[in-house]
């Protein structure tokens, strides 16, 4: 076993003791929002703007104290209330503001506070926009409550408030029946992860007797049980849920029926990336077991091909980024599980992932503006000179996702690759591979979208969008390229109280297995541009008889498995209660209750009215109590 | 042969003469206060009395002056406390409901001249000169002042003279009815015979008991168990005879004839009034008689009152689902919560940890949950009419929730407390008094008695049904009512509320004041 010592966060002070305000202030802001109606409809979204920047800065200012004080005192616990206390049980609600957690605050609340702005431009002709700020400052509230809760229950408040968010924005054009099925979908599949989350939760206070993130670590370095392996589990199937891991993945692809500042922030950049840092925060239970640590490797290493596998088979662009979405979380998942040679690397990945993907998805969205709303890549083509800023910014989230050397995604998942091989040979291929996939997929998208052959339907007109909307991009585009840079000789030393782990040595130039996934990318690349830019582009989807692409365009049968799996048997059961409901237990109370309503008329018939038969049977009463106290007396 | 010299003690008492002397200030009142005056002189002399009352009452508490009184036939201890509180509170807003007379045009729910024949001459003018019956403040008082003897009774002649002061002013009340005179009149004297009936029973089981035992004090009674030279069978016929007359009181089975035709036929407000103060006085007294006296002899006992507690909720749930009058349906009700009560009555559990409530704890409890609801319940009632006075058909209440969402949500509110449904409490007062039972052995009882309040539920959410999912009758409207009316509804469904979501404030008062002296 390895013993990891963390060091106990420091009760807060000064500007620490007003970090609630970083959640408090978007929830005020979305109840403005939701309660103003009309009146607020005028000025409503900048104020939400304001609002998401306002909690950023604040985010700023603790992190810059943060950076300068002594790496031992740089953790702070923020104690609000007392939340529930029931017998032995005190849950108070608090803050935890860690290292780990304030690199989430800052991104949620950056990229959240950049994407409020893209909204602008992007709803700006939307009539319900004041509602649809008001969801988004409603998430970024919840989102922060989830990283800086300072117990598995509090999270567990953010965990549903994000998934309520989510559900409210994919289902944001509620008209459109497919949005509203795509929301509902979402939820009930979160709410199996779910399930985990609170058994997970009950199994802690049952074994610790409590939900503090200080208390279970401090168990779970301390002394070893069986039920660590199970609540790693549980945690497991709550962070699938969340992040669309293998077996929970369907709900994400449908997710992208929401507003694309939506598809960028909540499944993209932050939410669906909660289940990596549960998992990261819960880095004591998995040291404790092998097995949970083990099954994280196996979901990620699993979810990471298949999402790629999806990649390669859309024509639909978001479906595209939401394929390479669940893969590039997958990397994140198998860095996780590897313990602590990978904690870092998971984050580090999170953190370049957020910039690069939410830029590529607001570039996406920024595309649909220009082609009225047309998200399939075949009616695309041509696209980089019509609308270059999107495009020039686009490249740089496609440099760093396919790892080009200096982008962001090269540091980070060359890390988690060379980490992999580490862990096994098994999981070392398949993230090498998936670097291929990776690279072939969004090559074809680059290909298909800005690159090859114009196949405009008739009438579109493609313009560049405001500047609210490439603002954004550029700023993330910037980090696209020097987010890997900047944090990657330094994440893993400011990381490392927080998690317990001692820094690796980082280099800049490529190892042997850095060489060979530039090697694996660069045919990954070579491919695409051949297939997608060599080859015209057809304007129709062809029929193919590869089962592979059959696959893919299918999902990997996501919803069929889960048809049959769940949905089928569920049915069933639901059937049989319902008959057996109808026939045997209405039937049943049905004929109880008129047995009761016959006595009922017949007991009636000695309530005559007549005073006499009542002194009558009163008389017959005495004797009945006078014999029943006789009879007693002979038992 | 000396006799020594009566002691009193004035201020032990004075609760009690309190209530009594206000009451014979009334029958004064009746005889030199000029008619105009008289009603308000009565309402607010009747509820000074009942508030200086309760001010006596605290300060004794808190003196802590606990023991027998008026040489030795009265005693003052926890639960004559708790039940003399209870009575006065109820008491009080009981009369709040008495005086309301802006809901019938000016004139009070009892009748114009009790005396006239109904549908006379006599009657007619009576009605015109606004003439009414101002004495029913005063009786009323005798009543409460009877009941809080009764519950304080330490031997069983006092308790005989006290049933009877306490029931008399009933019989009387219960024929002032001003609109249906002839029920009403009919209810009086169903009431009285019955009444009658049971309380020679009454009388004749004290007079065997005391044959047995040589005394009528409860504590030489019980002292005399099993030591007595007498025939067991005396006993035996003593502890039943003298049951009867209790239980009569009370409501239970197979004496609860007169409740439904006396609920019915009463005045509303005096429905209300005798639906709670004298069932707790009559429960009260049976535990004090059965916890006190016959204590030692629980197994005799015990077997007859579950017995009767399983036939009482059978008759009171069985017979609430046919009914179609909503007086008559909560005569029911309140014969089945008779049967709820004794089961815990039949527990007699006594062991309990300290802060925990016993047998008479959990009783006194789930009386006076059920008090203020079933205050407000009548109170409410009387606000809902038609061109023939108060609409009580079950039909007439059809959409009211329409008409009046916050009263018929009140009304619904209420009538889930008397399901036991949780965050009333009724639930609370239900789990108590099962929990005691069971506690005290009588598992199977328990377990009887939830499947009795499940299909009583059925009762209520009908109500409720027809309340809410009923088309509205439009001859029925809610009463402009004074807030002679407003205000016990209000106090009855807080309280209600209240002791459904912090039961433990009443539960910390009653396990502290529980135990019978003797």
């Amino acid at each position: 076993m390895i013993t990891l010592l963390t060091d106990l966060p420091i009760a807060a002070t000064g500007a620490f003791s007003w970090a609630w305000l970083m959640i408090a202030i978007p929830a005020f802001g979305a109840a403005v929002l939701l309660l103003g109606g009309k009146a607020v409809a005028g000025f409503g979204h900048w104020l939400a703007v304001l609002a998401s920047f306002t909690s950023f800065g604040i985010a700023v200012v603790l992190f810059i104290l943060m950076l300068s004080s002594p790496e031992s005192s740089r953790a702070v616990a923020v104690p609000l209330f007392e939340w529930i206390h029931l017998g032995s049980w005190t849950i108070s609600a608090g803050l935890l503001i860690d290292q780990l957690s304030i690199l989430f605050a800052l991104l949620v609340t950056g990229v959240g506070s950049v994407i409020h702005l893209y909204s602008v431009g992007y709803m700006a002709h939307d009539e319900r926009r004041s509602r649809f700020f008001a969801f988004l400052n409603l998430f970024i509230t919840a989102m922060l409550i989830l990283v800086l809760a300072d117990n598995y229950l509090v999270l567990f408040v953010g965990w549903e408030g994000v998934g309520l968010a989510s559900y409210l924005l994919i289902g944001f054009w509620q008209h459109k029946p497919s949005a509203a099925a795509a929301a509902k979908k979402a939820f009930v599949m979160n709410r199996i992860g779910d399930l985990g989350m609170t058994l997970s939760i009950f199994a802690m206070l049952a074994l610790v007797g409590s939900s503090a993130f200080v208390d279970v670590d401090a168990a779970a370095s301390a002394n070893a049980s069986p039920w660590w392996t199970t609540i790693g589990f549980l945690l497991l199937l709550g962070a699938c849920g969340k992040s669309a891991q293998v077996p929970l993945q369907a709900w994400l692809l449908d997710a992208m029926e929401g507003p694309t500042p939506v598809s960028a922030l909540i499944h993209a950049a932050t939410m669906v990336t909660a289940g990596v840092y549960l998992v990261v925060r819960s880095h004591e239970v998995y040291a404790q077991s092998q097995a949970a640590a083990l099954a994280v490797c196996i979901v990620g290493a699993v979810t990471l091909l298949v999402g790629a596998w999806i990649g390669c088979s859309k024509d639909d662009i978001k479906k595209v980024l939401a394929g390479s979405t669940m893969s590039q979380i997958g990397y994140m998942m198998l860095a996780a599980g590897i313990g602590p040679a990978g904690w870092a690397f998971a984050i580090f990945h999170l953190l370049t992932h957020g910039f690069f993907k939410a830029n590529m998805f607001l570039g996406a969205g920024s595309v649909m503006h220009a082609m009225d709303d047309d998200v399939n890549m075949r009616n695309y083509g041509g696209l980089a000179k019509v609308i270059p800023i999107t495009f020039i910014t686009f490249a740089m989230g496609y440099l760093a996702i396919i790892g080009f050397p200096g982008f962001a995604g090269y540091f980070s998942k060359d890390h988690i690759i060379e980490a992999a091989f580490g862990q096994g040979l098994v999981f070392g291929v398949i993230a090498l591979v998936g670097a291929g996939i990776t690279a072939f997929y969004m090559t074809r998208l680059m290909c298909m979208t800005y690159l090859s052959q114009k196949r405009w339907n008739q009438g579109v007109k493609p313009h560049e969008s405001p500047l609210t909307m490439t603002i954004p991009l550029i700023i993330l585009a910037a980090f696209s390229f020097v987010g890997g840079a900047v944090m990657n000789g330094w994440i893993q030393g400011w990381l490392a109280p927080a998690l317990g782990t001692h820094p690796h040595e980082v280099g800049w130039i490529p190892s042997g297995i850095g060489w060979a996934t530039l090697v694996v990318v660069g045919v990954g690349v070579g491919l695409g541009w051949f297939l997608f830019y060599r080859k015209p582009v057809p304007k129709q989807a062809p029929d193919t008889q590869n089962p592979f692409t059959i696959a893919g365009r299918n999902d990997v049968f996501g919803d069929a498995v889960n048809n049959i799996l769940v949905v089928k048997p569920a049915k069933l059961a639901a059937d049989t209660i319902i008959a057996n409901d109808t026939w045997v237990f209405d039937r049943g109370v049905d004929a109880l209750a008129n047995v009761f309503l016959k006595l009922s008329n017949v007991g009636r018939k000695l309530q005559s009215g007549q005073v006499r038969s009542y002194a009558l049977l009163m008389t017959l009463g005495v004797v009945l109590v006078t014999a029943v106290l006789f009879i007693g007396q002979l038992g | 042969m000396t006799i020594p010299d009566p002691v009193f003690e004035w201020l032990e008492l004075s609760p009690v003469l309190v209530v009594f002397v206000a009451a014979c200030l009334g029958v004064i009142i009746e005889a030199v206060v000029p008619r105009k005056a008289r009603f308000y002189c009565q309402l607010v002399l009747a509820e000074i009395s009942l508030l200086s009352s309760v001010g006596f009452l605290v300060f004794n508490g808190v003196r802590g002056a606990w023991g027998p009184l008026a040489m030795k036939a009265v005693m003052l201890d926890g639960p004559a406390f708790v039940a003399w509180l209870a009575l006065l509170v109820f008491g009080f807003l009981a009369l709040l409901v008495f005086a309301e007379r802006k809901i019938n045009a000016g004139a009070t729910a009892f009748a114009a001249l009790a005396s006239a024949v109904p549908g006379s001459a006599t009657e007619s003018e009576a009605i015109a000169q606004r003439r009414e019956h101002t004495e029913i403040f005063p009786l009323a008082l005798f009543s409460i002042a009877g009941m809080m003897v009764f519950v304080a009774a330490n031997d069983l002649l006092t308790m005989f003279i006290a049933l009877e002061v306490m029931s008399l002013p009933l019989y009387l009340m219960s024929g002032m009815a001003r609109s249906r005179r002839i029920l009403s009149q009919e209810a009086a004297l169903k009431y009285f015979l019955l009444g009658a009936f049971a309380s020679a029973f009454f009388l004749f089981g004290i007079a065997l008991l005391y044959g047995y035992s040589g005394s009528f004090n409860l504590a030489r009674i019980a002292d005399s168990l099993g030591f007595s030279t007498m025939n067991r069978g005396l006993l035996l016929c003593g502890i039943g005879l003298m049951a009867v007359g209790l239980l009569f009181k009370a409501g239970v089975v197979p004496f609860q004839f007169w409740v439904p035709d006396v609920y019915t036929g009463a005045p509303t407000p005096v429905t209300g009034f005798m639906a709670i103060c004298t069932k707790l006085a009559a429960v009260v007294g049976l535990a004090r008689v059965f916890y006190v006296a016959l204590g030692a002899e629980r197994w005799s006992w015990q077997t007859l009152f579950a017995v009767l507690a399983i036939a009482t909720m059978l008759v009171g749930v069985i017979l609430a689902l046919t009914q179609t009058d909503l007086k008559r349906l909560l005569a029911y009700s309140a014969i089945s919560h008779a049967g709820f009560i004794l089961t815990a009555v039949v527990g007699a559990y006594q062991n309990v940890a300290a802060g925990r409530v016993n047998a008479f704890g959990s009783i006194i409890f789930y009386l006076i949950a059920y008090g203020f609801g079933i205050i407000a319940a009548f109170a409410i009632i009387t606000t809902v009419r038609d061109e023939g006075g108060e609409a009580t058909r079950l039909q007439s209440w059809n959409g009211l929730g329409r008409k009046n969402p916050l009263l018929a949500g009140v009304f619904a509110f209420l009538l889930l407390s008397f399901a036991g449904i949780p965050l009333t409490g009724g639930f609370i007062g239900k789990w108590e008094v099962f929990a005691s039972a069971w506690a005290g052995g009588f598992w199977w009882l328990a377990i009887t008695a939830v499947g009795f309040s499940l299909v009583a539920a059925y009762v209520y959410i009908k109500v409720i049904m027809a309340m809410f999912f009923e088309e509205p009758d439009e001859t029925v409207v809610v009463g402009k009512a004074s807030l002679f009316t407003w205000i016990p509804v209000a106090i009855g469904a807080l309280a209600t509320l209240y002791l459904g979501i912090f039961p433990e404030h009443l539960m910390e008062l009653v396990s502290n004041l529980q135990i019978f002296l003797r």
